[in-house]
């Protein structure tokens, strides 16, 4: 039996920078910043008083009438069922309510990497402050206000499951289904994981990617507790300087990408338009310690080789066009001290010496850093990349880092029409932790 | 050549024991752990009743050099981590967690997926921090919980820092595998499945495909959580998952498996398996205690959310569950007739049942009846993402022993199901099928053969 070979056929998002595919994309490459002050609740005293925000965002402008069960839900579950609704939309498989255009719905599954359901941050503070007798918690009174406040559609919300079930049920999808939460890998991990599934067999289409809104008092206080955040209260559009000598963090964001992987065959059979192929997946674990990354990024080269095996591409060698064989990287980027030094050390380590040809920018400079959304979002990214020749930039990036020396694309979008365009890239995506995961998507060449 | 997986190892810690052995004795003879809950103050809620893990200490299964990161382990991770050290060490294999021995195998071939929960914060902990921000009149202040000088000139009074640094470590479900990947030296493909109930099987199933396209010879795999805390309990309890207001103390006469006077309870575990490729296993010279012959997985769409989230389409079937069965018999090319035990999840919440039941009745049809069945649910609460690796370890033992483990249930299902009261008995079995359900109808099921 020949090798099964994974497509992607359709791809959405909800973006800091907006909902349409193309129109995010030409932001992007205008190097526009999502970021300032946080709108959604009064964080003025906060180490972190910024973000990038959702904005604008309709469900029942993404998905039609056919939203109105979901208009109350959480953003997280929300941002999902948008972004698939569009990926559904350009993948040519119906809308919510139509039907799978006659799939077998127990063939398309679903794999997310979705964070958390949106906290209900007013009724849980009070529900602990009225438990709370100065010492220790009284159960009946945490209870007794707990049940007088917490609805349930809520709580389940929370529970990061349910959004599969949220939008298994929108588009009738039956398939596998399977969320994984490994932090800021998670929806990298989702795609990959999913590509692995049809490789396989279990499925022939899987919607994939991942959600996650963390902009919310807890969600942010747990990032100011551990410094990993930018605290440039005076310049927050600048605040994400990824690869920048001065960078001081990242910058919150929230989101969610969402693609459709289908096994070729099934995908030329009914006549699709393929956006990409999906030519390989590394997962690896630092094995190293839960707050730092392994000094080396040994983790992150391991993850980097092994989804460029599977492509069957040498990093160290050329392509026949005499272009190192990788085009784009869509890095991790996040702006931390830690990361993107290691990042690019790992680049480095895996690439060699074509490493300094290899472009490697960072999107979370303009749209922020969105978690567990991230990774399915910056692989969106990655599918533009191969279908414009266009690349990226890495924005606010003015000093120079010597550990950070290869070429991140810095400020200005690049044109690399005339070196042939972009073949073969890469997406990086590393969790607290030590998770990392990589992907490789090629432009597909029948 | 398609590689074959083995179970190896088994790890398990829950309200039956610390390891394998307590699991299975307690099954066959027929013990429950459920007990009136102690872990939290539990007088405001409608269940007292619970499967508490047995007291253990984590830091006698960590070496000294890790003691002090028990600090950052909140119960999930402890549960994840203390099955991780017996799931090794049940299957002989030497890792980095053995200090100054060589470990058995190279870093990089050695996989974790461990399921896990949304890990609630701790309440005492959060509530001290928030207490700490409140205006006169004691209600929260979101300006007071801040640390910096707002640009209007309002002043944080750093409410926040009452949270220790590492705080959000404490409860990223990520750490359960993170902490043992670290621990135990394992740089291979990882993952972290939360999908409730059914976080362990697809936790399995996925280290099974991990293993069968080579890019590991063997991982760590199941699931750990505890719902045994105050939101925990909540979120279950708003999900018509828990019996209300029982005055019984004896939970087999609580939570009785496809019985309509039967409710929920909760229990908490941690489950971890060591699956490994059979080659490998073969030069190690272990003793396998079954074969992942098949994995399915379905998600049953339509599914209904309780308590009125949506509008009820609830199916009569957990379709789902059926076709995941399906799958895993197709993916180890087997009949249903090749079955010869069940361990679904049995949860004894009456509506959950009846669809698994029917689940079970499509695809077993006239057999259904003279399958025998193995409840865990009665004697350790519904353990969440710690559930399907203690039914998978259970069906391991069982085939190991070749014993159909006692059913401890006061209650007397309808016909048509061999899930009654029951002791242990002696049987004849080569392949047992495991299956389960999450809340918001993730399915996936397992068929184990004997090695």
């Amino acid at each position: 039996m020949s090798e099964r070979r994974v497509v992607i056929t359709g791809a959405g998002w909800v973006t800091p920078l907006g909902m349409d595919l193309d129109a995010v994309w030409q932001r992007l490459l205008r190097g526009d910043s999502a970021i300032g002050p946080v709108q959604r609740y009064d964080a003025g005293t906060f180490a972190t008083n910024f973000a990038a925000e959702v904005s604008n965002f309709s469900l029942e402008r993404m998905m039609g009438p056919s939203s109105r069960p979901y208009l109350d839900s959480g953003l997280g579950i929300q941002f999902a069922l948008g972004a698939a609704s569009a990926a559904m939309r350009q993948a040519g498989l119906g809308q919510a309510g139509d039907g799978l255009a006659g799939i077998d719905p127990r063939r398309f599954g679903l794999y997310m990497g979705s964070g958390e359901g949106s906290l209900d941050f007013d009724n849980f503070v009070a529900a602990n402050l009225a438990g709370w007798t100065g010492t220790e918690v009284n159960g009946s009174a945490w209870a007794r206000a707990a049940y007088q406040r917490m609805s349930a559609k809520r709580e389940l919300e929370q529970e990061p499951h349910i959004v599969l079930s949220y939008v298994s049920r929108a588009f009738g999808l039956r398939g596998p289904a399977f969320n994984c939460m490994t932090a800021c890998a998670a929806s990298t991990q989702a795609v990959g994981e999913a590509f692995e599934l049809i490789r396989h067999g279990d499925a022939d289409l899987m919607l994939a990617g991942g959600s996650h809104s963390m902009i919310h008092p807890l969600g942010m206080t747990g990032f100011i507790r551990l410094t990993a955040m930018s605290t440039r209260r005076d310049d927050p559009s600048t605040a994400a300087r990824p690869f920048d000598k001065t960078r001081d963090g990242f910058v919150m964001g929230e989101g969610a990408g969402m693609v459709v992987l289908e096994e070729l065959e099934h995908a030329q059979r009914r006549g699709a338009h393929i956006l990409a192929e999906v030519a390989g997946f590394g997962s690896t674990a630092d094995a190293f310690r839960i707050t730092d990354i392994q000094p080396d990024g040994l983790g992150a080269v391991a993850a980097i080789r092994r989804a460029l095996r599977h492509a069957g591409i040498d990093p160290q060698q050329r392509d026949a066009t005499g272009r190192p064989p990788v085009h784009y990287i869509s890095a991790h980027g996040t702006g931390t001290q830690e990361n993107d030094g290691i990042e690019t050390k790992a680049v480095k380590t895996a690439f060699g010496p074509l490493a300094p040809e290899v472009p490697f920018s960072s999107v979370k400079s303009m749209l922020g850093h969105l978690i567990q959304a991230a990774g399915a979002v910056e692989l969106i990214t990655c599918l533009k990349a191969i279908e414009t020749g266009m690349l990226p930039p890495t924005i606010n990036l003015h000093t120079p880092d010597p550990e950070c020396d290869i070429d991140h694309v810095p400020n200005q979008a690049r044109d690399v029409r005339p070196l042939g365009g972009v073949e073969v890239c890469l997406s990086n995506s590393f969790g607290f932790g030590g998770q990392n995961d990589t992907i490789c998507v090629r432009k597909f060449r029948g | 050549m398609a590689r074959d997986v083995l179970i190896t190892g088994l790890g398990a810690v829950s309200a039956l024991g610390v390891g394998k052995d307590d699991l299975w004795n307690a099954l066959v003879e027929g013990s429950s752990g459920v007990r009136p809950l102690q872990r939290f103050d539990p007088s405001g809620m409608p269940c007292r009743l619970a499967g508490q893990a047995v007291d253990f200490n984590v830091r006698d299964f960590l070496p000294k050099s890790y003691r002090k990161a028990t600090k950052v382990m909140a119960r999930d991770i402890e549960l994840a981590v203390v099955a991780a050290a017996l799931a090794v060490k049940d299957a002989g294999l030497t890792t980095r967690a053995d200090e100054g021995a060589s470990p058995t195998m190279p870093p990089n071939r050695l996989g974790c997926q461990i399921g896990a929960g949304l890990i609630a914060a701790e309440t005492d902990e959060i509530s001290r921090a928030l207490a700490a921000s409140t205006n006169p009149d004691g209600s929260f202040s979101l300006e007071r919980w801040g640390t910096e000088t707002a640009p209007d000139g309002r002043v944080g009074a750093g409410g926040m820092n009452h949270l220790p640094p590492l705080w959000l470590l404490k409860y990223l479900p990520n750490m359960l595998a993170c902490h043992v990947t670290i621990l135990h030296g394992a740089e291979g493909p990882s993952n972290t499945i939360t999908c409730g109930e059914a976080s362990a099987l697809l936790s399995l199933g996925e280290s099974t495909r991990v293993i069968q396209r080579d890019d590991a010879d063997a991982c760590f795999s199941g699931g750990a959580e505890s719902k045994l805390n105050y939101m925990g309990m909540l979120r279950m309890d708003l999900a018509g998952r828990l019996a209300h207001h029982t005055e019984s103390q004896d939970g087999t006469r609580v939570l009785m498996p496809y019985c309509d006077s039967s409710g929920g309870l909760l229990g908490e575990a941690g489950a971890v398996l060591l699956v490994e490729e059979r080659a490998h296993a073969q030069r190690r010279g272990v003793t396998p205690y079954a074969r992942i012959a098949g994995f399915g997985a379905a998600q049953t769409s339509g599914c209904p959310l309780p308590t009125g989230v949506w509008e009820p389409d609830e199916p009569e079937i957990e379709r789902g569950l059926a076709d995941a069965i399906e799958s895993a018999l197709r993916d180890a090319r087997l009949d249903p007739g090749a079955i010869d035990a069940i361990v679904p999840t049995g949860l004894g919440v009456p509506s959950c049942d009846r669809r698994e039941r029917a689940a079970l009745h499509a695809v077993f049809g006239s057999r259904l009846p003279s399958i025998p069945i193995i409840t865990l649910a009665p004697n350790l609460g519904n353990c969440s993402a710690g559930q399907g690796g203690l039914m998978t370890a259970a069906a391991a033992m069982a085939l190991r022993h070749q014993t159909i483990p006692s059913r401890i249930q006061r209650g007397t299902p309808a016909p048509g199901l061999d899930a009654g009261p029951a002791p242990a008995r002696k049987a004849s079995l080569r392949h047992v099928l495991v299956c389960t359900t999450a809340l918001g109808g993730q399915n996936a099921a397992l068929v184990l053969s004997a090695p």
